[in-house]
């Protein structure tokens, strides 16, 4: 705990570009995995059909609301896992946004708390208006 | 085609799609979007919904090289998000209020002129700028590594910057495309912020902007996992190599890459402009 104590007390502008890179790499990585599980499923599947985006058809409502999503990740779909690996993708810039307040607040930067509780509002209010 | 051969040969396009947009700060989409379109012909909507993958992909997995090696300024970014963000929400309201055309073809001539300015390297003048009041209490002044050494700049014109950043959220809530392009171009041109910085911030700050309508563009069914997932893998592998690239490379030649890529992009919105695409 004290450990953690003095770790916070010499926060500095280095650490929290250290952090914040950390955080977007696993963040990559993650989605990346999770995409290229889904991949292997999908491509043994599906692999030697032929493909065709020529004409939109949308994509069904499984693969378009986040509850569809993990509903055909769960059951080992790879097109679900796919869309899973791509949800974790779009999260990993709003888990920035998220992390850089506690960063801030660590610096004792207050101005930037600030700052980017705005951006995360923005964010928030986007995602939710967008009924997925 | 089949799928397999599909996956590999987007999966190629979207890796070298990465790369371009790591060393540009443009992100993915500027390659992407018309190489899916005109090239394995595919959908508008679904080539829009795989770049916005892109931009995110590239973004994220550049920026955790840029920002590690202080080449991101990330008090910059979060201070001009406040402007991309809600300037992104008033483009997504003014899409079905006007000419999407019009706006086309303002964006794509102002990006052809761009193009020519970018090139110019900046005068040494130019570069030891002395402080300015608003950068410095919003501590936007910083430094990044060149030539084995650490240099310094401050940042000017923050106003002028925060404005057209709210103007490169709309355009990317207006086109779905081109906000890279403007905010490399507000923080190089008009905040004299040192390029590398500029292109390293604003592939930093694209993610954040592209996530704000990752939402839209899922529930509206444009995400498609069978053509999302070459893209994604690929984008990314080529944003890391990018993002080695551009601490190897002179700032002289990544200002002639970006501006052969602004030229590009700039005739591809008069394209869709003139053929009623956008």
């Amino acid at each position: 705990m004290s450990a953690l104590m003095s770790a916070l007390k010499n926060w500095d502008d280095q650490r929290t570009e250290t952090f914040i890179g950390n955080l977007l790499r696993a963040g990559v990585l993650l989605a990346a995995s999770v995409v290229g599980i889904g991949a292997i499923i999908f491509l043994r599947k599906y692999g030697g059909l032929p493909s065709d985006y020529r004409t939109f058809h949308g994509e069904p409502e499984q693969f378009r609301t986040i509850r569809g999503i993990f509903h055909e990740a769960l059951t080992l779909r790879g097109r679900g896992i796919i869309q899973l690996g791509l949800v974790l993708l779009m999260a990993t810039p709003v888990a920035r946004v998220v992390f850089s307040i506690w960063a801030f607040a660590a610096e004792k930067d207050r101005m930037y708390v600030a700052f980017t509780l705005i951006v995360l509002a923005v964010l928030l209010y986007s995602f939710l208006g967008s009924g997925i | 085609m089949n799928t397999l051969e599909f996956t590999a040969l987007v999966g190629a396009g979207s890796f070298v799609a990465g790369l371009l947009g790591a060393l540009t700060g443009l992100g993915g989409g500027v390659v992407l979007v018309p190489l899916l379109a005109l090239f394995f012909k595919v959908d508008i909507r679904y080539a829009i919904g795989a770049s916005l993958v892109s931009v995110i992909a590239t973004s994220s997995g550049a920026a955790a090289a840029y920002v590690k090696e202080g080449y991101s300024n990330i008090r910059i970014g979060m201070f001009l998000e406040i402007a991309t963000t809600i300037g992104a929400l008033a483009g997504a309201f003014l899409a079905t209020r006007i000419s999407s055309t019009a706006i086309a073809i303002v964006f794509g001539v102002m990006l052809l002129y761009s193009a020519f300015l970018s090139r110019k390297p900046r005068s040494p003048k130019e570069r030891n700028l002395p402080p300015n009041p608003l950068a410095t209490r919003l501590k936007m002044n910083g430094s990044f590594p060149e030539g084995g050494g650490v240099r310094h700049y401050n940042v000017q014109n923050v106003p002028v910057g925060f404005s057209l950043m709210f103007g490169a959220g709309t355009l990317s809530g207006l086109l779905g495309i081109g906000s890279g392009a403007v905010k490399v171009l507000a923080m190089d041109q008009a905040m004299k912020i040192p390029f590398k910085v500029s292109t390293t911030t604003s592939n930093f700050m694209i993610g954040v902007t592209a996530a704000a309508s990752a939402g839209v563009y899922l529930s509206r069914g444009y995400v498609d996992p069978g053509l999302a997932m070459p893209v994604m893998l690929g984008v990314l592998a080529g944003s890391f190599l990018g993002s080695r690239i551009l601490v190897e490379t002179e700032t002289k030649w990544l200002r002639i890459i970006f501006s052969v890529v602004i030229a590009v992009l700039g005739l591809q919105m008069l394209y869709h402009a003139f053929t009623g695409k956008i």
